[in-house]
């Protein structure tokens, strides 16, 4: 039935995340480092808000934008800790995860011929989502010799005249890099310059460590250029729950509130009842995750580089993106033989962009046991290429 | 006042005092020198008083018992309740001592192997001590949580994906 599939459809590449999922799927006792969600079950009071507003029989539909107390309730947080100012009324919508808001700024502000400039490598689903919009992509490639932040020389080689968005998702998934304001200053005078909307995604701007996050929106005239993207997924461990927003200009939100209203209708109302109790009652748990990532982070930095590969240390999400090109592999080749021979799996860069050749990621989203365990299969499957070199 | 680092540091020694400095080096960036230093420190200002895995007793068969004791106390000029609490915190039955507020002065967690034994100590020891009033003991059935473990239910299991960007 291939053929009845809409070409753009029928061409689009599968995620590189899936060949391996199958892979894994067959094999026994395998430790996975592949998981690109947290292992905390969502907070008590959260998931007990969830089951008390089920009891009091709210399951009907939210509005378009979802629970008004939600929004008012992000506007304030959003301005406490990032020092961003949206009004709850027409400038944040509620969408089923941040995947959602992805999807809606894309085909909100993209038609034919539109050019999307994404950062190489990060995460999977930015050039489908543009494609899917009838745009197209133009990467931005960044390098593990500038910790993998953006430089605007490599965004101003990438640029045609044609681009219309750009994506900037840091804290990074996969490479855990982040960029401080320095570092998105020059973006920011870019943007300005050649009229650049910008889709910052910050879904895991509350997992910083070391230093705090600096959202591209608050940075000087850049909040309405701005499509702020994030969700509750990976601060208060709420994958499941579906409950990501986007905020913006009052113009462009109502653009996407349309699609959003068509497609979707609201996100789910359980899931944003407790959205509402996790700003109010889990920042704590929150700062308890965060500095449980921290000390696994630094675990997993030193085991990498005890096993002699290069490192570069991530100051933000729960991955690392060790440099395995000393072994002669591939990305593909080293994620494959290791879940073979240590039943070990981790994800190929390359399935992050072609930038992400010669490194692995790595979540450290596991406990501090299995991560010890995976690092201790892993150094001697490094060992025996190193030793055979 | 402990600086962030330090109460970093306390914090995952309380968790887990087995990790060994070369450990908790590695996962906290602090180096080692400087954490044998701190921890040693603490030993001596009695910020860290002990080291005790934590034991589900339960679950070993072996018989114990536990009661919370209220007791009423009259107040000693210029002492308050601080003498008689010194005494007894002397006593090893007695596992944990509060002075609370409320209708009553002290709380004491009490550890014996029979009923007999705890209904002795309060009878013989407790009771009979100079400026207590009353005493009213509450026999613990059940444990179902201590210490911030959870001793009672399923652990709950995560059902990840093995796989997901």
């Amino acid at each position: 039935m291939n053929n009845y599939l809409a070409t753009h459809v029928a061409t689009l590449p599968p995620s590189g995340i899936r060949k391996f999922f199958d892979l894994v799927a067959t094999m026994k006792d395998v430790i996975s480092l592949g998981v690109g969600e947290p292992d905390f079950v969502t907070p008590w009071t959260v998931r007990e808000s969830g089951i008390f507003s089920l009891e009091e029989g709210q399951t009907m539909y939210t509005s378009n934008a979802g629970l008004f107390e939600l929004r008012d309730e992000l506007s304030h947080h959003l301005n406490k800790t990032l020092n961003l100012s949206y009004d709850p009324h027409h400038e944040i919508l509620i969408t089923s995860g941040a995947s959602e808001a992805v999807d809606l700024v894309m085909r909100a502000v993209l038609g034919p011929g539109d050019v999307v400039l994404v950062p190489d490598p990060s995460y999977v689903s930015y050039a489908p989502c543009a494609i899917l919009a009838g745009a197209s992509v133009s990467y931005v490639p960044t390098y593990a010799r500038e910790n993998f932040r953006m430089r605007v020389e490599d965004l101003a080689r990438a640029y045609t005249p044609k681009a219309k968005l750009l994506v900037l998702s840091y804290p990074n998934n996969p490479t855990g890099a982040i960029m401080n304001r320095e570092d998105l200053l020059p973006i920011a005078d870019f943007v300005n310059e050649h009229d650049l909307l910008v889709l910052a995604d910050d879904i895991y701007s509350d997992l910083t460590y070391d230093e705090t996050h600096v959202s591209f929106a608050s940075l000087p005239g850049m909040r309405d250029r701005t499509l702020f993207v994030s969700g509750f997924s990976k601060s208060y461990a709420m994958t499941g729950w579906r409950i990501g927003y986007v905020a913006g200009h009052a113009d462009l939100i109502q653009g996407m509130t349309k699609i959003h209203q068509y497609t979707m209708l609201c996100a789910p109302i359980m899931g944003q009842f407790a959205a509402i109790e996790a700003l109010r009652s889990a920042n704590e748990a929150k700062n308890d995750m965060v500095t449980a990532y921290d000390r696994r982070r630094r675990l997993m930095v030193h085991g990498f580089r005890q096993m002699g590969l290069d490192c570069f240390e991530p100051l933000g999400a729960f991955y690392v993106f060790p440099d395995i090109s000393k072994t002669k592999l591939s990305s593909e080749e080293f994620a494959e033989q290791l879940l073979i021979e240590e039943q070990v799996a981790v994800v190929p860069g390359t399935a992050f962009g072609p930038s992400g050749e010669g490194h692995i990621r790595c979540s450290y989203a596991y406990s501090m046991e299995q991560l010890q365990e995976a690092l201790k299969r892993i150094s001697h499957f490094v060992e025996r290429r190193l030793t055979n070199l | 006042m402990l600086s962030e680092k330090d109460r970093r540091l306390l914090k995952l020694i309380s968790e887990d005092c087995r990790l060994k400095p070369e450990e908790l080096s590695v996962q906290t960036g602090l180096s080692p020198e400087y954490i044998t230093k701190r921890i040693s420190d603490w030993e001596n200002e009695k910020v860290i008083v002990g080291y005790q895995p934590m034991i589900n007793w339960d679950r070993t068969g072996d018989e114990k018992v536990s009661a919370l004791i209220e007791v009423k106390v009259l107040p000693q000029r210029g002492y308050g309740f601080d003498k008689i609490a010194k005494r007894l915190q002397k006593y090893p039955e007695i596992k944990a001592l509060f002075l609370m507020s409320g209708g009553y002065d002290l709380s004491l967690l009490i550890e014996g192997k029979t009923m007999q034994d705890v209904a002795l100590f309060v009878a013989e020891k407790l009771a009979s001590l100079e400026h207590v009033q009353s005493t009213a003991t509450h026999f613990v059935l059940r444990r179902y949580k201590q210490d911030g473990i959870e001793l009672m239910g399923e652990e709950e299991t995560l059902q990840r994906l093995v796989v997901s960007p």
